[in-house]
Parts: structure tokens; C-alpha cells; sequence
């Protein structure tokens, strides 16, 4: 019997097969037009958020379509550096979800210790309330001596400000209360100075520390690692892109080495469910299977 | 717009003396309820969630805290988590978002309503609860907007009356409605939704 076509089956209407709005193609384009030109690589970003922080871009340089925001960017680098503050968030807190750091301490710190030598990577570090976070609480375990950080970022302006670890001095009181809850075993005043209502922290934190661009969409492995801790980060990636970063950490952790996420962040929908265990879900921590 | 309503998805919007209301609807829905529910509730970010699983026990429809780039299946409500704003993608799966609160506000109304509106276009159903400030008034008008049903709890059943009255006043055309109303109406889309 010859094969048959697939019988036709009337379009339905739902949001899967619709038509893509004018907004949405030149929200596109304009994402390809900023990866050609600036080789910054939003297209795999998840286009809910992005659009909604482009759509403020638009009011702001008083451009009426994306296709506009589109011409001026092509035309004025100095503007794309502006609109890195629309296309990524820089949103962070020291000891952000104190449960997370917690866990660290007590369930991954343990194994950190039987290394002799440790390599860090806090991917997507924003303005560095993260690596500082880090920084404080390999100290306090004893683990500083032996460890070296790489904390990167694609803002940099907001690797600038990681780099001078200079907080306004209002944020303090969530920092000290989170850090106290993350289990810290010091004063979280030990390590920053105040003056002027800001609070400047050590820079002995930071001693051990490589700032650097690097991008999860774009950039390759830079070193093996034994911990990676980027949270918040994959929330505004598609499921490819977020596979493609996992694949990063994969491969640049050691067997047996540690990923944490965010604590709405999983790796179910990504390929490399399987290439981690669950090795504290609750806090979001996974670790590599050892085999192969 | 031309042609019969054909719902596709609905969101719900509460706040202060929401859980009430949301109580008195959702588990009241079938188990087969054919439609996606995406529910934010504003709640402290420090607090650990127990709303989802609070209604799972309540309800025949599968409740869960969303989780980032699941995928948006009928017969489910999804809950915003706590801290973190909660997106539609056009593919069809939700996003959570860890950007700046809105109207002081993470999770936000407006942010999930937007987003819907943009998504499903005039398949949405928008739900405003019982609230104390106005989030999900800009929501629920661009839900109008886009062809969509606009609902709102009407203010003298809800415990707070800001929040429904914001959103009247943004969405003239809004029907105001008791929580029992509010189910049979959601019943009666979940029908036609079925039999379209
Ligand atoms: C919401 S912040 C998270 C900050 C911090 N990790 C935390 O959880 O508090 C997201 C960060 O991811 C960065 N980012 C966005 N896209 C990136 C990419 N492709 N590669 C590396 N970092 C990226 C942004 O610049 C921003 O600093």
C-alpha cells in the first residue's frame, strides 16, 4: 500500500501555532542585530522577561518599535552598554537564600576539605554579592588558603563594581541577617568597613579571586573547577541555552565536583539530568556523577 | 472581537484576604478541567510556600509551585513561587524571573498577566481577587486589550477592596463578581472549551 499522507488537520489556534506578531520578529531581529554587531548572544534568552525590559528601553530612548531601538544601537556603541542594564538583571543580596550557604557549609564543605587545592567559579556574578558570600564562608570554614575563585559576568559594569566590593550601607542589615542565618560563624562587620553610607569590603576577600567576561552563551570552558554556583542565572535562558551552560559546568567540573543553583532552578528540563545526582534537592546543590 | 469566546488558559491575581476566595473556587474545579490556571499570591519572600501544596490537598485539579520552563498543561494550577516573578513564554512553558519587584511587588500580578495577554491573546481569562494595593490593574487592561475576559471579585465580597477596585477602575468593561460567581463562570469556559 502506498503511504498515505498524515491526513490534514485544520489549524487550531493555539499559542504554538500562531503567527508571530509584527513586535515579535523585530524583537528577534534586534537580538540578532546586537549579536552581529556586539557578538553579545541574547537569542537563546527566554523572551517573556527580555521583551518586557526591551518594551522600557523603547519608552526610555523614545523609540516607538524594536525596529527603531535597533537602528540607533547599530549606529552608537556607547548605547549598547546602556542597554545592558535592560538585557541583563543585576538583582543579588550577600548570602542570598541563607538555606542555600547553609547547606554548603554543612553538607559540601565537608567534602571541600579532603582537597588539597580548590578552584571556584561563580558564574554570573553580577555586582559580587555572591563571590563575596563565597569568599566569607570558605574563611570562616578554612577553606580560603587553599582556594582560588573565578567569578564572571558579561555586565561589566557590574564586574566593575564586583571587583570594588562597595555596597550602599541600607543593604547591610539583610546582609547581616542572612549571613547569621546562612550559619556564619563571625561578624559580618569583620569584613567590610562603613563610611559615607556605604560599607567597602576587605579586599583580602577578593585576593583570591579572578573577575572575568565570560559569557554562558558564547564562551568555552576556561578551567576544572570542584564547585560552580550560579544561581538565578539560567531562569532567563530557553531550555537549549540552559543545557548549553549545564554542558559548561559539566564539563569544567572534576568528577565528583559541585553545582548549586538558584532555588527555583533545576536541571530536569535540561539534557544533563542524568549526568548529576541530587546530592541536596531542597538546596538546589547537585553533584557530578563520578563514572565516565 | 468577532466569533464565540474560545478560552485557552486562565490567570488569577490575589493579595490580602485572597486565599479566601481562591478557596472558595479552585476546589470546586473537576479534576479534568481542561484549562491551565496560573495563580500569583503575594506572599513575604522569606516565607517557605505552603499555599501550593495547602491547595493540592484541597483540590481534584494537580497543584504545584511553577517551576522554571515547565510546560503549561490543562487540568493544572501553578502557583507564582515566592521572591520570584512568574512569566509566559509563547512556546508554551512558564519562566520565573528574579528581576526588580513591581509595585513593590515579587511576585507580581501584572508581570504574570502581561505576559499571559501576550501569549494567549484573546484565550485568557484574567482574575482579580481580593487585594490591598493595585497590582494587576495594569494586567488585567492589557488582558482587555488583547481580546481577553476580564473578571474581578466583587470589592463588597472581598476581605481587602483595593485591589478589585484598581481594577475596575482600570477595566470598565471587567465583570465584577462574587467567588461563586466567579466559579460558574470558570465552569461554564472550561465547557465550552471542551466542546469548541
Ligand atoms: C539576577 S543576576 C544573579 C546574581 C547572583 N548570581 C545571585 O543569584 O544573586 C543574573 C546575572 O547573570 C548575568 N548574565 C546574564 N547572561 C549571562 C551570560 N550569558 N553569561 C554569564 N552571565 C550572564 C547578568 O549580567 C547578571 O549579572
Amino acid at each position: 500500500m502506498p503511504q498515505l499522507l498524515p491526513p490534514v488537520t485544520l489549524p487550531n489556534l493555539t499559542q504554538n501555532q500562531k503567527p508571530p506578531q509584527i513586535e515579535d520578529i523585530e524583537l528577534r531581529l534586534f537580538l540578532e542585530a546586537v549579536f552581529l554587531k556586539y557578538h553579545y548572544d541574547f537569542r537563546g534568552y527566554a523572551l517573556a522577561s527580555i521583551k518586557r525590559r526591551l518594551l522600557q528601553a523603547c519608552q526610555k530612548y523614545e523609540c516607538a518599535t524594536f525596529s527603531d531601538l535597533q537602528g540607533l544601537i547599530l549606529r552608537d556603541p556607547a548605547l549598547m552598554a546602556e542597554l545592558l542594564a535592560y538585557l541583563t538583571v543585576q538583582v543579588s543580596e550577600l548570602f542570598r537564600d541563607p538555606s542555600y550557604f547553609r547547606a554548603i557549609r554543612e553538607k559540601v564543605v565537608p567534602h571541600l576539605k579532603t582537597y588539597p587545592s580548590l578552584k571556584v567559579w561563580v558564574a554570573g556574578c553580577s555586582t559580587g554579592e555572591e563571590l563575596y558570600s563565597m569568599a566569607i564562608l570558605f574563611r570562616e570554614e578554612g577553606l580560603e588558603e587553599r582556594t582560588m575563585f573565578y567569578a564572571t559576568d558579561i555586565n561589566p559594569e557590574a564586574l566593575k563594581q564586583a571587583q570594588a566590593g562597595v555596597y550602599s550601607i541600607d543593604r547591610i542589615q539583610t546582609f547581616t541577617e542572612n549571613h547569621r542565618q546562612s550559619g556564619g560563624k563571625s561578624s559580618l562587620s569583620d569584613y567590610y568597613t562603613a563610611a559615607y553610607g556605604w560599607a567597602t569590603f576587605d579586599k583580602s576577600l577578593r585576593a583570591r579571586t579572578v573577575f572575568s567576561d565570560h559569557s554562558l552563551a558564547t564562551d568555552a570552558v576556561f578551567a576544572e573547577t570542584q564547585f560552580v554556583s550560579c544561581r538565578n542565572v539560567l531562569i532567563y535562558f530557553n531550555r537549549p541555552l540552559q543545557t548549553r551552560a549545564i554542558g559548561l559546568f559539566h564539563e569544567s567540573l572534576s568528577r565528583n565536583g559541585f553545582l548549586g543553583l538558584g532555588s527555583r532552578e533545576t536541571l530536569r528540563f535540561t539534557s544533563y539530568a542524568d549526568e548529576f545526582t541530587e546530592f541536596s534537592y531542597g538546596d538546589r546543590l547537585y553533584q557530578k556523577r563520578g563514572e565516565g | 472581537m468577532t466569533g464565540p469566546f474560545a478560552p485557552t488558559a486562565v490567570v488569577i491575581g490575589a493579595s490580602a484576604g485572597g486565599l479566601k476566595a481562591l478557596s472558595e473556587i479552585l476546589p470546586h474545579l473537576p479534576a479534568d478541567y481542561p484549562l491551565p490556571i496560573m495563580v500569583v499570591v503575594h506572599i513575604p519572600p522569606d516565607k517557605p510556600s505552603l499555599i501550593a501544596s495547602l491547595f493540592d490537598d484541597k483540590c481534584a485539579m494537580v497543584v504545584s509551585e511553577a517551576e522554571d520552563k515547565e510546560m503549561i498543561e490543562g487540568g493544572h494550577i501553578y502557583f507564582a513561587a515566592p521572591d520570584y516573578h512568574l512569566l509566559v513564554e509563547k512556546e508554551g512553558c512558564l519562566s520565573l524571573s528574579a528581576d526588580e519587584e513591581v509595585l513593590y511587588s515579587r511576585p507580581s500580578i501584572d508581570l504574570l498577566f502581561e505576559s499571559a495577554a501576550d501569549a494567549y491573546e484573546a484565550g485568557l481569562i484574567g482574575i482579580i481577587l481580593s487585594g490591598a494595593n493595585e497590582d494587576g490593574a495594569a494586567g488585567l487592561r492589557r488582558i482587555v486589550f488583547e481580546g481577553g475576559r476580564a473578571l474581578v471579585q466583587t470589592p463588597e465580597t472581598a476581605m481587602a477592596q483595593a485591589m478589585p477596585e484598581a481594577a475596575l477602575k482600570a477595566c470598565p468593561s471587567a465583570l465584577s463578581l462574587s467567588p461563586s460567581e466567579l466559579l460558574a463562570e470558570l465552569k461554564e469556559a472550561g465547557d465550552s472549551c471542551l466542546n469548541a
